[in-house]
């Protein structure tokens, strides 16, 4: 059934205007398209990045006025202008992204808000743009010598170009850049240190959604025969915000239900308002604004949630089976200095949280950092991870310095960890989540994602993500939602995913918490095992019986500092140690 | 450009900085407290200096009925709320009495002495004493329940509420603009500058809400609950401190702010019922320029906006909206460069 939804759907919507409906319905129908482009690639930016924009009237605006100005006054054939609009709005879109995508996520939406208004009072003030009456007289638009001047020949390619956007957009979301765009809205650090830039996402989030822009502009352009600066203002950038919220802002056939609802509601309000308040003006906005309030409070998820939830194509599916491993980096020489964590130092303020904390770990070894609660273990791993900066000291990886380098960048070096609070986008499967750590290992873009070119590379992830999650005895529950798991199998996922970026050194926060006691022994035997394969492990642990009998070396930690350092006998043995964890007698 | 339209253009582009500074320290304190981007801030200096123009006009103005419908929808929507957790009816009458009381009643002396036409200050305090509660309300019904959403969340609904209160504001206010008189009709002559009373009035009533802001932020307790609100929301509410109260008192605050920001631009433009949003975002600017945080950041942001918007319009007066927009490009540089890792969620 859900097999056929789809090319039903766009042989009903290429065909119409073959049928017997009205010129009006044509109209309507075409609106919807081109509305419900800008909306897609607000569905994208917004339910899915977790960003947003108001600006992308301005963007429609950007490719309308290319092709109509570029038509009318140079005569360029169609395909050329619209390669110039798409680029005036990428290049627009790159330079408000670069400005404040490294930035909280609020200051896009509010320097979308001032773009929009800055490129609207120019089009209405500028004199080889027409200023208030816009440009008239665009030629129809003719495409390989098919007329394209009716609305009925024009219907046809709006929605074979909303449609195809569409399912490139589904596509991009099932792949290795669309896992990243949707990491996105859970913040940052996790994804980063799966070696994800995270604003590189942001930006391509933003740029393919003033693409889509551009191009309905470009259709409308050529539709309207005509443009001026209204359409284009900040009301419409909002009101497309309200059509893919409307619609569902997670789902990308929300875009369509979203515009078609706006639209042909829009007309009715239009007649309907004044008549009812007895005066003029737009009161269609006191509505809009009123639902989206209340779509927001009450059905954040939209109307399609009603329709039917989009699910990522193939999930389910299990079709990886004799796909060829991923590529793994070469392993360092048992006995090689792989981590040199040399004095590192980190000052909140006043607050001194690791005082000059020295160790290191060695190719083929476990060593654990344990220390009571507030000693500065967490920390000290974050510092080793570039998750936060260091005050002072050093970081060496394999006589590197790497110390104030971004989390992905040493991520990409081999080394990988987990968190003491479990990061992970609960609402992608286990798999999906594992498959985050293979980013590294693969390098599908997104053309290719959206042009379903990386499917052996696709398969080639998900067999290494079945094969970690097998190895920790968790292969059964890889298509479950990883928000539905207990916090015990979330912290084994998050160990799958580390795995899955194939390091050398595996820094595990806690691995142990939440755990049952015969799951505890399964992952000592899985860490054992991975030690045997010549990985080298750090460990913050509070399970004694699970760190002594794991670790090669101890290192004790209390109040920032480090108290000493040795075997686990030793350590065990350490009158100090004692006394850090239970206090002295007096 | 010689020195005097300098030092003329300077003057205006301050005055009107001091009330784009007023609508900005309204946004950072309305984003600190609650983390909403209150886009429709614009929208009550609108709703201010339409009141004092109909209440000039000796005409009830559409304020009236604006608030009484906004307190309503609240009174029914508690009311809904109270019956499905099934409270007992005196407290739900209590409850609609609070919300409705100084709606109603300041809606009746509106009602009563609109006609009478009262001298400007009395017509001022009563547009005041009309705008204010909008705050609160419109806290309530829009962004209360969703306290917890994310900033995104809060944004996209501050755009709603900003489209319905542009909707509602033409249907209240009509279509027409005003321009209020002046508080003070005389006219001082500094050098070649000539210094109107409502400047100095503009000048002296934004120093003065901004030291009363540092006041009550400084030495009350209610200000001193905001900030912690805005520091640790969940630490302020372990306090004992409400964060849906914390909401309300910004958010009326904004509502203050707005509405004599109102009373101050009246004067120097026409306003129409959806000038505010243009005003609002101007103090927008200023807000992004201090990182939507630090208040004398947002005082100094503002009175640049100010300057650019005043002197943008001697050199290019078409594109002068252009100028001051497009002014938040270079902001937003600077403060990605100065504060690069401003990720939080």
């Amino acid at each position: 059934m859900k097999r056929f939804a789809f090319p039903a759907f766009a042989a009903a919507m290429l065909l119409l205007p073959l049928l017997p409906v009205p010129d009006f319905w044509i109209t309507q129908s075409i609106y919807i398209g081109l509305y419900a482009l800008v909306a897609l690639g607000l569905v994208l930016l917004t339910g899915v990045a977790g960003l947003t924009s108001f600006g992308q009237a301005a963007f429609v605006g950007v490719g309308a006025y290319a092709a109509a100005y570029l038509a009318t006054q140079s005569g360029l054939p169609p395909l050329a202008t619209l390669a110039v609009g798409v680029a005036l709005a990428v290049l627009a879109a790159l330079v408000l992204g670069a400005l404040t995508l490294r930035m909280s996520g609020h200051y896009l939406p509010l320097a979308t808000i001032c773009w929009g208004l800055a490129l609207n009072y120019t089009m209405a003030n500028m004199e080889g743009l027409g200023k208030y009456d816009g440009i008239l007289g665009i030629p129809a638009l003719s495409l390989f010598g098919v007329d394209l001047g009716t609305g009925r020949a024009l219907h046809p390619l709006v929605w074979a170009i909303a449609l195809v956007a569409a399912l490139a957009v589904v596509h991009l979301l099932d792949s290795r850049p669309g896992r990243a765009i949707r990491a996105l809205k859970s913040g940052a650090t996790m994804v980063e240190a799966m070696g994800i830039s995270t604003f590189r996402y942001k930006l391509t989030a933003f740029v393919i959604a003033a693409v889509l822009a551009a191009v309905s502009g470009w259709l409308f352009a050529h539709f309207q025969r005509s443009v001026s600066p209204s359409p284009f203002g900040i009301n419409k950038g909002i009101e497309y915000l309200f059509m893919a919220v409307l619609g569902g802002v997670g789902h990308v056939w929300g875009a369509f239900l979203g515009s078609a609802v706006v639209r042909l509601t829009e007309d009715q309000l239009q007649v309907l308002l004044p008549k009812l308040l007895g005066t003029s003006g737009n009161f269609e906005t006191i509505v809009f604004g009123v639902v989206l309030v209340v779509v927001l409070k009450y059905a954040p998820d939209g109307l399609w949630s009603f329709v039917g939830r989009w699910r990522p194509a193939g999930a389910a599916l299990r079709d990886w089976a004799g796909a060829e491993a991923l590529p793994k980096r070469a392993k360092p020489a048992a006995g090689e200095r792989l981590l040199d964590v040399d004095k590192v130092r980190k000052q909140f303020g006043g607050l001194v949280a690791v005082n000059d904390v020295s160790f290191h770990v060695d190719a083929g070894e476990i060593v654990a950092l344990i220390g009571p609660n507030g000693a500065g273990k967490s920390t000290t791993f974050n510092l080793a991870t570039g998750v936060l900066p260091l005050s002072g000291g050093a970081v060496r990886w394999r006589g590197q310095e790497i110390a104030g380098r971004p989390s992905r960048a040493i991520a990409r070096l081999g080394v990988s960890r987990t968190f003491q609070h479990v990061k992970m986008i609960p609402e992608m499967t286990v798999l999906e989540n594992v498959a985050l750590g293979g980013y590294g290992r693969t390098r599908s873009g997104v053309l290719r994602a959206m042009l379903r070119l990386d499917r052996a590379e696709e398969k080639r992830v998900f067999a290494e993500g079945e094969e970690q999650l097998a190895r920790i005895g968790m292969a059964e529950r890889m298509h479950e939602l990883a928000g539905n798991l207990p916090l015990g199998p979330q912290r084994l996922m998050e160990i799958a995913r580390a795995l899955a970026t194939d390091p050398a050194l595996l820094l595990l926060d806690e691995p142990a918490a939440g755990l049952r006691h015969h799951e505890k022994q399964a992952l000592a035997g899985v860490l054992c095992q991975l030690k045997a394969e010549g990985m080298s492990l750090l460990l913050v642990e509070h399970d004694m019986d699970f760190v002594m009998g794991l670790a090669d070396r101890v290192v004790v930690m209390e109040f920032g500092n480090k108290l000493m350092e040795g075997t686990p006998a030793e350590v065990q043995a350490s009158p100090e140690v004692r006394a850090a964890y239970l206090g002295t007698e007096h | 450009m010689d020195a005097t339209i300098a030092s003329i253009l300077a003057l205006d582009g301050l005055s009107n900085g001091a009330v784009y500074a007023l609508l900005a320290l309204a946004t950072v304190l309305v984003f600190a407290v609650t983390r909403v981007i209150f886009i429709p801030q614009g929208e009550f200096v609108a709703f201010g200096a339409l009141t004092l123009a109909l209440l000039q006009a000796r005409q009830v103005p559409g304020t009236v009925w604006f608030l009484l419908v906004l307190a309503a929808a609240v009174a029914v929507q508690d009311l809904a709320a109270g019956l499905r957790h099934g409270q007992p009816a005196g407290r739900l009458a209590m409850q609609a009495l609070r919300t409705l009381a100084w709606p109603v009643a300041v809606s009746l002396l509106a009602i009563w002495v609109a006609p009478k036409g009262l001298p400007l200050l009395a017509q001022a305090a009563l547009t005041v004493a009309l705008v204010t509660p909008f705050g609160a309300l419109l806290y309530r019904l829009a962004y209360e329940s969703l306290a917890d959403a994310s900033v995104l969340v809060l944004l996209i609904v501050s755009v709603g509420v900003h489209f319905a209160l542009v909707g509602l504001g033409l249907f209240f206010f009509g279509a027409e603009g005003f321009r209020n008189p002046s508080f003070w009709d005389v006219r001082f002559s500094v050098g070649a500058l000539t210094l109107s009373g409502q400047t100095v009035i503009i000048f002296a009533a934004s120093l003065a809400l901004i030291v009363g802001l540092w006041l009550f932020f400084e030495r009350s307790l209610a200000g001193k609950a905001l900030r912690a609100t805005a520091v640790n929301r969940l630490g302020a509410r372990l306090m004992g401190i409400s964060s849906s109260s914390a909401g309300r008192l910004s958010f009326t605050m904004a509502a203050f702010i707005g509405a004599l920001s109102g009373l101050l631009i009246g004067p120097t433009t026409t306003v129409f019922y959806d000038s505010g949003f243009l005003i609002g975002l101007k103090g927008f600017v200023a807000a992004v320029f201090a990182g939507l945080a630090s208040y004398p950041l947002a005082l100094v942001g503002a009175l640049g906006v100010g300057l650019l918007e005043s002197f943008g319009s001697f050199w290019s007066s078409p594109y002068k909206e252009v100028i001051v927009f497009s002014a938040i490009l270079p902001v937003l540089l600077w403060r990605s460069l100065r504060d690069p890792h401003g990720e939080d969620h």
